[in-house]
């Protein structure tokens, strides 16, 4: 449901400003704060770093801040080099990885959210139940009904080509929390990181369920949602197009019935 | 309400906080023309019926359009008309899986605003050259 306000218990509140350490090369960083043990509202804290110290990424000035200011500070992260998909938040009003986004590219104060629209759990970490089971929903996995060969299963190299830009997917939820029609239908809609999913396993030459696949997403919600908005395209941090997945999907859905 | 609140945790700010971009706001602005269109058929059905009324209500109706608040709401109407129109147009190369590089949806989107700023006016140059 469109609703555009955030709910009462949601409204951000002004949050603590930190020390200003002593040095020259200083950037601001306001980042989203809410601990679920002491009943208040979310705010956005302050922090002051010496960039001189800091390593170039959000994700480094984000571990220097909780190594070195406040412990206290929550967020996921892992191999910091964008392979992983755990620091995704949102980022000067963009989604994206953390450990990819140059403090650099950004002009003024850093400001840091959790992803869009989702529970958040504490802090920068979002509740990501609901899109994993999401993903699981379209089986994705390959689904076959002839009998398993000696050796592999064989994929030539043109298809083979066909699941490049989808399999580089890491499922970080840049997309999906970025995209307006997940904001307001995330319950039923699949959204498009889910949907490119989907798509990779549709025109996988060796998987031989694309039918019932294509009848799981005949569906006003969870494929037809998407009203190519393209907010998922601009925010994948790996340069993917779930837009054009979800386009094709659509392309399949018209030719199966012609 | 979405999946995520069943629990006494918070939402994440997203409108809020999500950075503007011309793309998104098109999509907004072609649903609105669209809706801006329904509400403009009742006036040419208008114009239509009175029409077919009498000689004495068509001058009325006719004069209405003819004032300039008239002709305001009328250039507006054509202005949603070709941005709606172009519009369609857009998510049509879309829908038949091109344009998706981002360059390319940024220049769609752009041609769409320009292109429907100019149609209107070309329209309007027209009209009142037909007349004249």
């Amino acid at each position: 449901m469109v609703e555009f306000a955030l709910p009462q218990n949601s409204k951000l509140t002004p949050g603590k400003i930190w020390p200003i350490p002593m040095a020259k090369n200083l950037r601001e960083f306001k980042i989203y704060r809410w601990n679920p043990d002491d009943g208040q509202n979310p705010h956005v804290d302050t922090y002051t770093l010496d960039m001189d110290t800091c390593g170039p990424m959000v994700l480094d000035a984000l571990v220097k801040i909780k190594n070195e200011q406040d412990p206290t500070l929550t967020f996921r992260r892992s191999c910091r080099e964008g392979i992983c998909g755990s620091c995704a938040m949102n980022i000067d009003g963009t989604n994206t990885l953390a450990c990819l986004k140059s403090c650099d590219d950004v002009k003024g104060a850093v400001k840091i959210y959790p992803l869009p629209h989702m529970a958040v759990v504490k802090d920068l970490v979002p509740d990501m139940t609901h899109f994993y089971a999401q993903h699981r929903s379209i089986e994705p996995w390959l689904k076959t009904t002839t009998p398993t060969p000696q050796a592999e299963w064989k994929q030539s190299e043109s298809e083979r080509a066909l699941l490049d830009g989808l399999y580089e997917c890491i499922l970080c939820a840049c997309c999906s929390t970025s995209c307006p029609s997940y904001w307001w239908n995330g319950d039923r809609y699949l959204g498009p990181a889910v949907l490119l999913q989907a798509y990779r396993w549709l025109i996988d030459s060796r998987d031989e369920a694309t039918g019932d696949r294509l009848d799981n997403l005949e569906d006003p919600f969870r494929l037809y949602r998407c009203h190519t908005i393209m907010n998922c395209a601009k925010a994948c941090p790996k340069g993917l197009s779930p837009a054009k997945a979800i386009a094709e999907i659509k392309k399949m859905m018209v030719e199966r019935r012609v | 309400m979405s999946q995520n609140r069943i629990s006494s945790r918070p939402l994440s700010p997203h409108l809020q906080v999500y950075h503007p971009m011309l793309s998104t706001a098109m999509s907004i602005f072609h649903r609105i023309t669209g809706i801006a269109l329904s509400a403009g058929m009742v006036l040419l059905v208008w114009w239509f019926s009175a029409a077919s009324t009498s000689d004495d209500y068509f001058i009325f109706v006719n004069g209405l359009f003819a004032h300039w608040l008239g002709r305001l709401v009328l250039f507006g109407f054509t202005w949603a008309l070709m941005h709606h129109l172009l519009g369609g147009l857009r998510h049509f190369i879309w829908d038949t899986g091109r344009g998706f590089d981002l360059n390319k949806v940024e220049w769609l989107v752009r041609a769409n605003v320009i292109g429907s700023i100019l149609l209107t006016v070309l329209i309007w140059i027209i009209g009142y050259g037909v007349r004249a």
